[in-house]
Protein backbone atom coordinates (compact mmCIF):
# COMPACT_ATOMS: atom_id res chain seq x y z
CA UNK A 1 0.00 0.00 0.00
CA UNK A 2 1.43 2.79 -0.82
CA UNK A 3 1.64 6.23 1.49
CA UNK A 4 2.81 9.30 1.81
CA UNK A 5 5.28 9.98 4.40
CA UNK A 6 6.97 13.06 5.67
CA UNK A 7 10.68 13.07 7.19
CA UNK A 8 11.66 15.93 9.60
CA UNK A 9 15.33 17.45 8.52
CA UNK A 10 17.27 18.52 11.51
CA UNK A 11 20.11 21.45 10.89
CA UNK A 12 22.86 21.57 13.50
CA UNK A 13 25.65 23.55 13.20
CA UNK A 14 25.01 24.83 10.01
CA UNK A 15 24.68 21.00 8.35
CA UNK A 16 21.95 18.54 7.71
CA UNK A 17 22.24 15.96 10.83
CA UNK A 18 23.24 12.34 9.22
CA UNK A 19 19.91 11.06 10.80
CA UNK A 20 17.68 13.00 8.61
CA UNK A 21 18.98 11.02 6.12
CA UNK A 22 18.62 8.01 7.72
CA UNK A 23 15.22 9.31 8.54
CA UNK A 24 14.32 9.55 4.63
CA UNK A 25 15.25 5.84 3.97
CA UNK A 26 13.68 4.27 6.54
CA UNK A 27 10.65 7.05 5.24
CA UNK A 28 11.23 4.80 1.68
CA UNK A 29 10.26 1.63 3.70
CA UNK A 30 7.18 2.77 4.98
CA UNK A 31 6.11 4.55 1.79
CA UNK A 32 6.22 1.20 -0.17
CA UNK A 33 6.92 2.99 -3.24
CA UNK A 34 4.90 6.19 -2.13
CA UNK A 35 5.83 9.77 -2.15
CA UNK A 36 8.51 10.62 0.41
CA UNK A 37 8.27 14.51 1.25
CA UNK A 38 11.62 15.58 3.47
CA UNK A 39 10.51 18.85 5.77
CA UNK A 40 13.43 21.37 6.40
CA UNK A 41 12.14 24.24 8.94
CA UNK A 42 14.07 27.05 10.61
CA UNK A 43 14.66 30.81 9.97
CA UNK A 44 16.54 30.08 6.30
CA UNK A 45 16.85 26.68 5.83
CA UNK A 46 16.36 26.54 1.94
CA UNK A 47 19.51 26.11 0.76
CA UNK A 48 19.34 22.39 2.30
CA UNK A 49 16.70 21.03 0.09
CA UNK A 50 19.05 19.72 -2.92
CA UNK A 51 21.06 17.67 -0.21
CA UNK A 52 17.37 16.29 1.28
CA UNK A 53 16.62 15.51 -2.76
CA UNK A 54 20.62 13.50 -3.65
CA UNK A 55 19.55 11.61 -0.04
CA UNK A 56 16.14 10.01 -1.26
CA UNK A 57 13.40 12.68 -0.44
CA UNK A 58 11.07 13.15 -3.49
CA UNK A 59 9.98 16.11 -3.07
CA UNK A 60 11.31 19.27 -0.44
CA UNK A 61 9.06 21.32 1.88
CA UNK A 62 10.75 24.48 3.06
CA UNK A 63 9.25 26.14 6.38
CA UNK A 64 10.84 29.36 7.01
CA UNK A 65 9.97 31.96 9.70
CA UNK A 66 12.37 34.28 12.04
CA UNK A 67 10.58 32.62 14.77
CA UNK A 68 11.76 29.21 13.75
CA UNK A 69 15.30 30.30 14.44
CA UNK A 70 15.78 28.05 17.35
CA UNK A 71 13.61 24.81 18.46
CA UNK A 72 10.84 25.55 20.62
CA UNK A 73 8.08 22.57 20.76
CA UNK A 74 5.27 25.35 20.28
CA UNK A 75 7.05 26.80 17.10
CA UNK A 76 7.73 23.80 15.22
CA UNK A 77 3.72 22.23 16.24
CA UNK A 78 2.58 25.02 14.35
CA UNK A 79 4.90 24.61 10.97
CA UNK A 80 4.29 20.96 11.31
CA UNK A 81 0.43 21.58 11.49
CA UNK A 82 0.63 23.51 8.72
CA UNK A 83 2.62 20.72 6.16
CA UNK A 84 0.12 18.08 7.79
CA UNK A 85 -2.90 19.86 6.96
CA UNK A 86 -1.35 20.43 3.83
CA UNK A 87 0.27 17.57 2.23
CA UNK A 88 -1.85 15.04 4.48
CA UNK A 89 0.57 12.21 4.96
CA UNK A 90 -0.14 9.19 6.38
CA UNK A 91 3.12 9.26 8.60
CA UNK A 92 5.84 11.34 9.56
CA UNK A 93 9.75 10.15 10.38
CA UNK A 94 11.76 12.40 12.87
CA UNK A 95 15.13 11.35 14.34
CA UNK A 96 15.82 9.98 17.92
CA UNK A 97 17.16 13.55 18.70
CA UNK A 98 16.56 15.66 21.63
CA UNK A 99 14.53 17.69 18.86
CA UNK A 100 12.88 14.46 17.84
CA UNK A 101 11.96 13.18 20.96
CA UNK A 102 10.38 16.77 22.47
CA UNK A 103 8.52 17.35 19.09
CA UNK A 104 7.05 13.75 18.12
CA UNK A 105 4.76 12.57 21.17
CA UNK A 106 2.83 16.38 21.01
CA UNK A 107 2.34 15.96 17.15
CA UNK A 108 1.41 12.38 18.28
CA UNK A 109 -1.13 14.07 20.39
CA UNK A 110 -2.68 16.24 18.59
CA UNK A 111 -3.53 13.78 16.01
CA UNK A 112 -4.39 11.10 18.38
CA UNK A 113 -2.25 8.70 17.22
CA UNK A 114 0.37 6.19 18.32
CA UNK A 115 4.39 6.88 18.32
CA UNK A 116 6.77 3.86 18.00
CA UNK A 117 9.94 5.74 18.95
CA UNK A 118 13.50 4.94 19.21
CA UNK A 119 13.38 2.87 15.82
CA UNK A 120 16.48 0.76 14.67
CA UNK A 121 14.87 -1.25 11.84
CA UNK A 122 12.03 -1.27 9.57
CA UNK A 123 10.77 -3.59 7.59
CA UNK A 124 7.81 -4.61 5.55
CA UNK A 125 6.34 -7.81 6.84
CA UNK A 126 2.96 -10.04 6.41
CA UNK A 127 1.34 -7.08 5.04
CA UNK A 128 2.50 -4.95 7.83
CA UNK A 129 5.19 -2.54 8.32
CA UNK A 130 7.25 -3.58 11.50
CA UNK A 131 9.18 -1.80 13.64
CA UNK A 132 12.16 -2.90 15.49
CA UNK A 133 12.97 -1.05 18.72
CA UNK A 134 15.05 -1.72 22.09
CA UNK A 135 13.15 -2.06 25.57
CA UNK A 136 15.11 -2.16 28.74
CA UNK A 137 17.91 -0.27 26.90
CA UNK A 138 18.70 -2.77 24.54
CA UNK A 139 18.74 -5.61 26.84
CA UNK A 140 16.01 -6.77 24.92
CA UNK A 141 14.00 -5.53 21.19
CA UNK A 142 10.44 -5.35 20.51
CA UNK A 143 8.63 -5.14 17.00
CA UNK A 144 5.68 -3.15 16.34
CA UNK A 145 3.37 -2.42 13.94
CA UNK A 146 0.66 0.79 14.20
CA UNK A 147 -3.04 -0.29 14.10
CA UNK A 148 -4.82 3.13 14.23
CA UNK A 149 -3.98 6.64 13.08
CA UNK A 150 -1.28 8.05 11.04
CA UNK A 151 2.26 6.42 11.84
CA UNK A 152 4.55 8.25 13.50
CA UNK A 153 7.98 7.13 14.08
CA UNK A 154 11.69 8.30 15.63
CA UNK A 155 14.83 6.61 14.34
CA UNK A 156 17.35 6.41 16.50
CA UNK A 157 20.79 7.71 14.89
CA UNK A 158 23.53 5.30 13.24
CA UNK A 159 20.97 2.76 12.91
CA UNK A 160 19.19 2.85 9.71
CA UNK A 161 21.29 2.85 6.53
CA UNK A 162 20.94 6.38 4.47
CA UNK A 163 20.19 5.69 1.06
CA UNK A 164 22.95 6.29 -1.79
CA UNK A 165 23.71 10.12 -2.24
CA UNK A 166 22.80 11.08 -5.61
CA UNK A 167 23.66 14.41 -7.20
CA UNK A 168 21.63 13.67 -10.06
CA UNK A 169 18.27 12.95 -8.26
CA UNK A 170 15.93 15.97 -9.14
CA UNK A 171 12.69 16.69 -7.23
CA UNK A 172 10.64 19.47 -6.37
CA UNK A 173 11.10 22.41 -3.33
CA UNK A 174 7.69 24.24 -2.16
CA UNK A 175 7.34 26.72 0.71
CA UNK A 176 4.77 26.66 2.99
CA UNK A 177 3.72 30.21 4.74
CA UNK A 178 2.79 30.08 8.31
CA UNK A 179 1.78 32.45 10.96
CA UNK A 180 3.74 31.42 14.31
CA UNK A 181 1.81 32.84 16.84
CA UNK A 182 2.56 32.88 20.56
CA UNK A 183 5.45 30.47 21.52
CA UNK A 184 4.59 29.25 25.40
CA UNK A 185 8.42 28.51 25.92
CA UNK A 186 11.52 30.85 25.08
CA UNK A 187 15.10 29.53 24.49
CA UNK A 188 16.74 32.66 26.39
CA UNK A 189 20.42 31.04 26.16
CA UNK A 190 22.36 27.81 24.77
CA UNK A 191 25.00 27.42 26.97
CA UNK A 192 27.61 24.72 24.80
CA UNK A 193 29.35 22.36 26.63
CA UNK A 194 30.05 19.88 24.09
CA UNK A 195 33.07 20.45 22.36
CA UNK A 196 33.47 20.35 18.47
CA UNK A 197 29.70 19.33 18.14
CA UNK A 198 30.40 15.47 18.12
CA UNK A 199 26.95 14.02 19.97
CA UNK A 200 27.39 10.72 22.09
CA UNK A 201 24.49 9.51 20.19
CA UNK A 202 25.52 10.29 16.78
CA UNK A 203 28.96 9.33 17.71
CA UNK A 204 30.81 6.77 14.77
CA UNK A 205 33.44 6.63 17.63
CA UNK A 206 33.37 6.38 21.40
CA UNK A 207 35.84 6.42 23.91
CA UNK A 208 34.63 6.15 27.38
CA UNK A 209 35.66 5.83 30.86
CA UNK A 210 34.75 4.31 34.26
CA UNK A 211 35.91 4.30 37.74
CA UNK A 212 39.26 3.07 36.79
CA UNK A 213 40.10 6.89 35.53
CA UNK A 214 40.43 8.27 38.93
CA UNK A 215 39.75 11.62 38.65
CA UNK A 216 38.33 14.36 36.09
CA UNK A 217 41.87 14.94 34.84
CA UNK A 218 42.57 11.60 34.36
CA UNK A 219 40.05 12.10 31.15
CA UNK A 220 42.20 14.04 29.49
CA UNK A 221 43.73 10.93 27.76
CA UNK A 222 40.46 9.92 27.04
CA UNK A 223 39.61 13.01 24.97
CA UNK A 224 42.93 13.23 23.22
CA UNK A 225 41.87 9.99 21.79
CA UNK A 226 38.77 10.86 20.72
CA UNK A 227 39.91 13.71 19.12
CA UNK A 228 41.98 11.52 17.27
CA UNK A 229 39.86 9.30 15.95
CA UNK A 230 36.94 12.12 15.55
CA UNK A 231 34.81 10.77 17.81
CA UNK A 232 33.19 11.69 21.96
CA UNK A 233 33.88 10.96 25.01
CA UNK A 234 31.62 8.63 27.23
CA UNK A 235 31.44 7.66 30.39
CA UNK A 236 30.29 4.70 33.12
CA UNK A 237 27.91 6.28 35.71
CA UNK A 238 30.09 5.24 38.14
CA UNK A 239 32.66 8.10 36.98
CA UNK A 240 29.74 10.26 36.84
CA UNK A 241 29.10 9.57 40.41
CA UNK A 242 32.10 9.82 41.37
CA UNK A 243 32.30 13.33 39.82
CA UNK A 244 35.17 12.80 37.26
CA UNK A 245 32.41 14.37 34.43
CA UNK A 246 29.48 15.54 33.60
CA UNK A 247 26.06 13.24 33.89
CA UNK A 248 25.75 14.13 29.85
CA UNK A 249 27.72 11.97 29.59
CA UNK A 250 26.55 9.08 31.02
CA UNK A 251 25.92 5.70 28.68
CA UNK A 252 23.76 3.12 30.63
CA UNK A 253 20.56 2.22 31.37
CA UNK A 254 20.03 5.61 33.23
CA UNK A 255 21.93 7.85 30.40
CA UNK A 256 22.64 7.31 27.06
CA UNK A 257 21.53 4.18 24.81
CA UNK A 258 24.98 4.67 21.98
CA UNK A 259 25.56 1.85 19.01
CA UNK A 260 28.48 3.78 17.61
CA UNK A 261 30.70 1.56 15.10
CA UNK A 262 33.89 1.79 17.62
CA UNK A 263 33.29 1.75 21.97
CA UNK A 264 36.68 1.63 23.34
CA UNK A 265 35.64 0.87 27.41
CA UNK A 266 38.63 2.29 29.74
CA UNK A 267 38.89 1.16 33.06
CA UNK A 268 34.76 0.05 33.01
CA UNK A 269 33.84 -2.77 34.79
CA UNK A 270 31.13 -3.13 32.96
CA UNK A 271 28.18 -3.04 35.25
CA UNK A 272 24.73 -4.72 33.53
CA UNK A 273 23.37 -1.26 33.47
CA UNK A 274 26.30 0.31 31.91
CA UNK A 275 26.58 -2.70 29.12
CA UNK A 276 22.77 -2.00 28.62
CA UNK A 277 23.58 1.29 27.20
CA UNK A 278 26.52 0.24 24.82
CA UNK A 279 26.60 -3.70 23.86
CA UNK A 280 25.20 -2.73 20.53
CA UNK A 281 27.34 -0.93 19.36
CA UNK A 282 29.25 -2.62 16.56
CA UNK A 283 32.93 -3.54 18.22
CA UNK A 284 34.02 -3.13 21.50
CA UNK A 285 37.09 -2.78 22.43
CA UNK A 286 37.89 -3.01 26.28
CA UNK A 287 40.97 -2.16 28.16
CA UNK A 288 40.74 -3.31 32.04
CA UNK A 289 43.47 -3.85 34.63
CA UNK A 290 41.49 -6.53 36.04
CA UNK A 291 41.54 -9.52 33.75
CA UNK A 292 37.75 -10.79 35.12
CA UNK A 293 35.99 -7.99 34.66
CA UNK A 294 32.57 -8.35 32.86
CA UNK A 295 33.42 -5.48 30.20
CA UNK A 296 35.57 -8.36 28.62
CA UNK A 297 32.19 -10.24 28.15
CA UNK A 298 30.92 -8.05 25.46
CA UNK A 299 34.65 -7.06 23.80
CA UNK A 300 35.27 -8.21 20.64
CA UNK A 301 39.24 -7.01 21.79
CA UNK A 302 40.41 -7.21 24.93
CA UNK A 303 43.87 -5.46 26.62
CA UNK A 304 44.50 -6.19 29.66
CA UNK A 305 46.42 -3.65 31.38
CA UNK A 306 46.54 -0.01 32.54
CA UNK A 307 44.71 2.27 31.26
CA UNK A 308 46.93 5.40 31.52
CA UNK A 309 49.37 3.01 29.98
CA UNK A 310 47.84 1.57 26.84
CA UNK A 311 45.47 5.21 25.52
CA UNK A 312 48.76 7.30 25.18
CA UNK A 313 50.03 4.18 23.20
CA UNK A 314 47.02 4.03 21.69
CA UNK A 315 46.93 7.78 20.41
CA UNK A 316 50.76 7.40 19.26
CA UNK A 317 49.52 4.45 16.99
CA UNK A 318 46.15 5.76 15.91
CA UNK A 319 48.28 8.85 14.72
CA UNK A 320 50.90 6.85 12.87
CA UNK A 321 47.73 5.08 11.19
CA UNK A 322 46.21 8.61 9.68
CA UNK A 323 49.73 9.76 8.75
CA UNK A 324 50.00 6.80 6.03
CA UNK A 325 46.62 6.45 5.06
CA UNK B 1 1.14 25.24 44.55
CA UNK B 2 -0.72 22.28 43.18
CA UNK B 3 1.97 19.92 42.32
CA UNK B 4 1.80 16.29 40.74
CA UNK B 5 3.91 13.87 40.06
CA UNK B 6 3.67 11.37 36.92
CA UNK B 7 5.51 8.16 38.17
CA UNK B 8 6.16 4.12 36.34
CA UNK B 9 6.89 1.78 38.67
CA UNK B 10 10.20 -0.05 36.61
CA UNK B 11 12.91 -3.04 36.73
CA UNK B 12 15.50 -2.81 38.67
CA UNK B 13 18.39 -1.45 36.44
CA UNK B 14 20.58 -4.61 37.73
CA UNK B 15 17.72 -7.29 36.73
CA UNK B 16 18.27 -9.32 33.37
CA UNK B 17 15.71 -9.85 31.10
CA UNK B 18 13.89 -12.98 30.81
CA UNK B 19 11.33 -14.06 27.92
CA UNK B 20 8.79 -16.57 28.94
CA UNK B 21 5.48 -17.45 26.39
CA UNK B 22 6.76 -14.33 24.38
CA UNK B 23 6.68 -11.72 27.51
CA UNK B 24 8.96 -10.27 29.56
CA UNK B 25 8.75 -12.58 32.69
CA UNK B 26 8.68 -10.29 36.01
CA UNK B 27 9.05 -13.56 37.80
CA UNK B 28 11.30 -12.66 40.84
CA UNK B 29 12.22 -8.96 39.76
CA UNK B 30 13.07 -6.24 41.73
CA UNK B 31 11.10 -3.07 41.05
CA UNK B 32 12.36 0.33 41.79
CA UNK B 33 10.65 3.72 40.55
CA UNK B 34 11.83 4.93 37.35
CA UNK B 35 14.98 6.64 38.41
CA UNK B 36 13.97 9.17 36.20
CA UNK B 37 10.62 9.51 38.55
CA UNK B 38 12.49 9.57 41.44
CA UNK B 39 14.19 12.63 39.96
CA UNK B 40 10.45 14.17 39.31
CA UNK B 41 9.43 13.20 43.08
CA UNK B 42 12.18 14.96 45.15
CA UNK B 43 11.84 18.08 42.52
CA UNK B 44 8.47 18.18 43.80
CA UNK B 45 9.19 17.87 46.76
CA UNK B 46 11.48 20.94 46.97
CA UNK B 47 9.73 22.83 45.04
CA UNK B 48 6.51 22.28 47.50
CA UNK B 49 8.77 23.27 50.82
CA UNK B 50 10.15 26.35 48.85
CA UNK B 51 6.61 27.60 47.73
CA UNK B 52 3.65 25.81 49.66
CA UNK B 53 1.35 23.20 48.11
CA UNK B 54 0.63 19.68 47.83
CA UNK B 55 2.57 16.88 46.03
CA UNK B 56 0.60 13.98 44.64
CA UNK B 57 1.65 10.93 42.94
CA UNK B 58 0.11 9.44 40.10
CA UNK B 59 0.91 6.21 38.34
CA UNK B 60 -1.21 3.67 35.91
CA UNK B 61 -0.51 0.20 37.08
CA UNK B 62 -1.80 -2.83 39.33
CA UNK B 63 -2.14 -3.00 43.30
CA UNK B 64 1.70 -4.35 43.10
CA UNK B 65 2.79 -0.09 42.19
CA UNK B 66 0.98 0.25 45.51
CA UNK B 67 4.69 -0.28 46.99
CA UNK B 68 6.33 2.51 45.02
CA UNK B 69 3.61 4.66 45.85
CA UNK B 70 4.68 4.37 49.47
CA UNK B 71 7.65 4.63 48.90
CA UNK B 72 6.94 8.32 47.25
CA UNK B 73 4.84 8.96 50.22
CA UNK B 74 7.83 8.16 52.82
CA UNK B 75 9.73 10.11 50.22
CA UNK B 76 7.71 13.13 51.33
CA UNK B 77 4.99 13.46 48.91
CA UNK B 78 1.41 14.49 50.42
CA UNK B 79 -0.90 11.96 48.43
CA UNK B 80 -1.03 9.31 45.87
CA UNK B 81 -3.32 7.84 43.03
CA UNK B 82 -3.29 4.13 41.78
CA UNK B 83 -4.95 4.05 38.12
CA UNK B 84 -5.48 0.69 37.89
CA UNK B 85 -6.81 -0.18 34.67
CA UNK B 86 -5.21 -3.41 33.88
CA UNK B 87 -8.91 -5.32 33.98
CA UNK B 88 -10.01 -2.31 31.90
CA UNK B 89 -7.84 -1.85 28.81
CA UNK B 90 -6.37 -5.22 27.33
CA UNK B 91 -4.32 -2.87 24.49
CA UNK B 92 -2.45 -0.09 26.15
CA UNK B 93 0.12 1.72 24.75
CA UNK B 94 1.55 5.61 25.30
CA UNK B 95 -1.40 6.71 23.79
CA UNK B 96 -3.23 5.10 26.51
CA UNK B 97 -1.42 6.19 29.30
CA UNK B 98 -1.39 9.68 28.32
CA UNK B 99 -4.80 9.58 27.79
CA UNK B 100 -5.91 8.39 31.26
CA UNK B 101 -3.57 10.51 32.89
CA UNK B 102 -4.63 13.34 31.02
CA UNK B 103 -8.02 12.57 32.04
CA UNK B 104 -7.37 12.43 35.51
CA UNK B 105 -5.22 15.68 35.67
CA UNK B 106 -8.12 17.79 33.18
CA UNK B 107 -10.07 18.82 36.39
CA UNK B 108 -7.16 19.32 39.26
CA UNK B 109 -5.92 22.81 38.22
CA UNK B 110 -2.79 21.49 38.57
CA UNK B 111 0.23 24.35 38.66
CA UNK B 112 3.06 22.40 38.21
CA UNK B 113 3.28 18.31 36.69
CA UNK B 114 6.32 16.79 37.02
CA UNK B 115 7.58 13.40 35.03
CA UNK B 116 10.72 11.27 34.21
CA UNK B 117 11.82 12.21 30.55
CA UNK B 118 11.88 8.42 30.07
CA UNK B 119 10.92 5.26 31.29
CA UNK B 120 13.89 2.77 31.94
CA UNK B 121 11.74 -0.15 30.67
CA UNK B 122 9.81 0.59 27.82
CA UNK B 123 11.84 3.75 26.83
CA UNK B 124 9.13 5.34 24.91
CA UNK B 125 10.11 9.11 26.64
CA UNK B 126 6.31 10.32 25.12
CA UNK B 127 4.38 10.46 28.23
CA UNK B 128 4.95 13.78 29.75
CA UNK B 129 4.72 15.94 26.37
CA UNK B 130 1.48 13.99 25.40
CA UNK B 131 0.00 14.64 28.59
CA UNK B 132 0.27 18.49 28.29
CA UNK B 133 -0.57 18.98 24.77
CA UNK B 134 -3.68 17.64 25.97
CA UNK B 135 -4.06 19.42 28.87
CA UNK B 136 -3.23 22.23 26.88
CA UNK B 137 -0.40 22.86 28.38
CA UNK B 138 3.31 23.95 28.01
CA UNK B 139 6.09 21.80 28.53
CA UNK B 140 10.36 21.59 28.79
CA UNK B 141 11.98 18.63 28.97
CA UNK B 142 15.04 16.79 30.31
CA UNK B 143 14.94 19.57 32.52
CA UNK B 144 18.33 19.82 35.02
CA UNK B 145 17.27 22.85 36.74
CA UNK B 146 14.01 24.77 37.99
CA UNK B 147 13.36 28.20 39.40
CA UNK B 148 10.07 29.48 40.37
CA UNK B 149 9.04 33.20 40.72
CA UNK B 150 5.24 33.76 40.95
CA UNK B 151 3.87 31.92 38.00
CA UNK B 152 7.40 32.85 35.58
CA UNK B 153 9.73 29.53 35.71
CA UNK B 154 13.42 29.26 34.20
CA UNK B 155 14.38 25.94 33.39
CA UNK B 156 17.93 24.51 32.20
CA UNK B 157 17.07 21.37 29.78
CA UNK B 158 19.84 19.23 28.60
CA UNK B 159 20.08 19.15 25.14
CA UNK B 160 22.70 16.38 24.03
CA UNK B 161 25.20 17.52 26.17
CA UNK B 162 24.31 21.41 25.55
CA UNK B 163 22.36 23.67 27.97
CA UNK B 164 19.29 25.78 27.06
CA UNK B 165 17.89 28.07 29.18
CA UNK B 166 13.80 28.29 29.07
CA UNK B 167 11.56 30.71 30.11
CA UNK B 168 8.30 30.14 29.82
CA UNK B 169 5.08 30.20 32.79
CA UNK B 170 2.35 28.26 34.83
CA UNK B 171 0.94 26.04 34.77
CA UNK B 172 3.41 24.13 32.97
CA UNK B 173 4.83 20.21 32.67
CA UNK B 174 8.44 19.44 32.83
CA UNK B 175 10.66 16.01 32.60
CA UNK B 176 13.27 15.31 34.26
CA UNK B 177 16.61 14.85 33.33
CA UNK B 178 19.68 13.27 35.76
CA UNK B 179 21.46 15.80 37.44
CA UNK B 180 18.20 17.35 38.17
CA UNK B 181 19.11 16.75 41.97
CA UNK B 182 19.68 13.95 44.61
CA UNK B 183 16.74 12.30 45.29
CA UNK B 184 16.14 11.38 49.27
CA UNK B 185 15.99 7.95 50.24
CA UNK B 186 12.76 7.74 52.89
CA UNK B 187 13.66 8.30 56.34
CA UNK B 188 11.92 6.06 59.04
CA UNK B 189 9.78 8.74 60.52
CA UNK B 190 8.80 9.45 56.64
CA UNK B 191 8.01 5.50 56.41
CA UNK B 192 5.75 5.54 59.64
CA UNK B 193 3.84 9.01 58.23
CA UNK B 194 3.67 7.68 54.55
CA UNK B 195 1.03 4.19 56.24
CA UNK B 196 -1.51 7.08 57.06
CA UNK B 197 -1.44 9.45 53.90
CA UNK B 198 -3.98 9.21 51.61
CA UNK B 199 -3.83 6.28 48.98
CA UNK B 200 -6.43 6.77 46.15
CA UNK B 201 -7.82 4.36 43.97
CA UNK B 202 -9.57 4.66 40.67
CA UNK B 203 -10.79 2.87 37.71
CA UNK B 204 -11.21 3.66 34.11
CA UNK B 205 -15.11 4.24 35.17
CA UNK B 206 -14.28 6.70 38.05
CA UNK B 207 -12.65 8.91 34.96
CA UNK B 208 -15.65 8.61 32.49
CA UNK B 209 -13.60 6.71 30.15
CA UNK B 210 -14.17 4.07 27.76
CA UNK B 211 -12.10 1.45 26.86
CA UNK B 212 -12.98 2.37 23.31
CA UNK B 213 -11.43 6.00 24.36
CA UNK B 214 -8.09 4.54 25.24
CA UNK B 215 -7.11 1.25 23.42
CA UNK B 216 -3.87 1.69 21.82
CA UNK B 217 -2.85 2.97 18.76
CA UNK B 218 0.01 0.42 18.38
CA UNK B 219 0.60 -2.98 18.91
CA UNK B 220 3.64 -5.54 19.86
CA UNK B 221 3.87 -8.40 18.03
CA UNK B 222 7.26 -9.68 19.26
CA UNK B 223 9.65 -9.59 21.95
CA UNK B 224 13.70 -10.78 21.57
CA UNK B 225 16.45 -10.78 23.56
CA UNK B 226 19.34 -9.64 20.82
CA UNK B 227 22.25 -12.30 19.91
CA UNK B 228 24.37 -13.35 22.76
CA UNK B 229 28.14 -12.15 21.92
CA UNK B 230 30.52 -14.65 21.38
CA UNK B 231 33.84 -13.78 23.66
CA UNK B 232 36.19 -11.52 21.98
CA UNK B 233 39.77 -11.80 21.36
CA UNK B 234 42.28 -11.01 24.58
CA UNK B 235 45.46 -9.73 23.21
CA UNK B 236 48.44 -11.17 24.59
CA UNK B 237 52.17 -9.71 24.77
CA UNK B 238 53.90 -6.77 26.07
CA UNK B 239 51.31 -3.45 25.97
CA UNK B 240 53.24 -1.99 23.02
CA UNK B 241 52.95 -5.12 21.03
CA UNK B 242 49.34 -5.73 22.03
CA UNK B 243 47.97 -2.24 21.48
CA UNK B 244 49.77 -2.43 17.72
CA UNK B 245 48.03 -5.77 17.12
CA UNK B 246 45.22 -4.15 18.12
CA UNK B 247 45.07 -1.01 16.18
CA UNK B 248 45.95 -3.23 13.23
CA UNK B 249 43.08 -5.24 14.26
CA UNK B 250 40.51 -2.28 14.28
CA UNK B 251 42.31 -1.28 10.61
CA UNK B 252 42.23 -4.47 8.75
CA UNK B 253 39.64 -6.94 10.56
CA UNK B 254 36.93 -5.02 12.04
CA UNK B 255 37.66 -2.18 9.69
CA UNK B 256 36.42 0.76 12.24
CA UNK B 257 38.81 2.81 11.61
Amino acid sequence: MARKVLTLAEVRDGALRNVSFEAISAAKTIAEGGEVVAVVVGASVRSFASELIAYGADRVVVVEHGKLATYTPDGYAQALQAVVEQEKPEGIVFGHTALGKDLSPKLAAKWQSGLVSDVVAVEEAGGNIVFTRPIYSGKAFEKKIVTDGLIFVTVRPNNIAPLEKDESRTGAVVDVQVEIKDLRTIVRDIVRKTAEGVDLSEAKVIVAGGRGVKSAEGFEPLKELANVLGGAVGASRGACDAGYCDYSLQIGQTGKVVTPDLYIACGISGAIQHLAGMSNSKVIVAINKDPEANIFKVADYGIVGDLFEVVPLLIEEFKKLKVHS
Amino acid sequence: MNIFVLMKRTFDTEEKIVIQNGKVSEEGAEFIINPYDEYAIEEAIQVRDQHGGEVTVVTIGNEDAEKELRTALAMGADKAVLINIEDDVENRDQYTTATVLAEYLKDKEADLILAGNVAIDGGSGQVGPRVAELLGIPYVTTITKLEMDGTNVKAVRDVEGDEEVIETSLPLLVTAQQGLNEPRYPSLPGIMKAKKKPLEELELDDLDLEEDDVEAKTKTIEIFLPPKKEAGKILQGDIADQVKELVSLLHTEAKVI
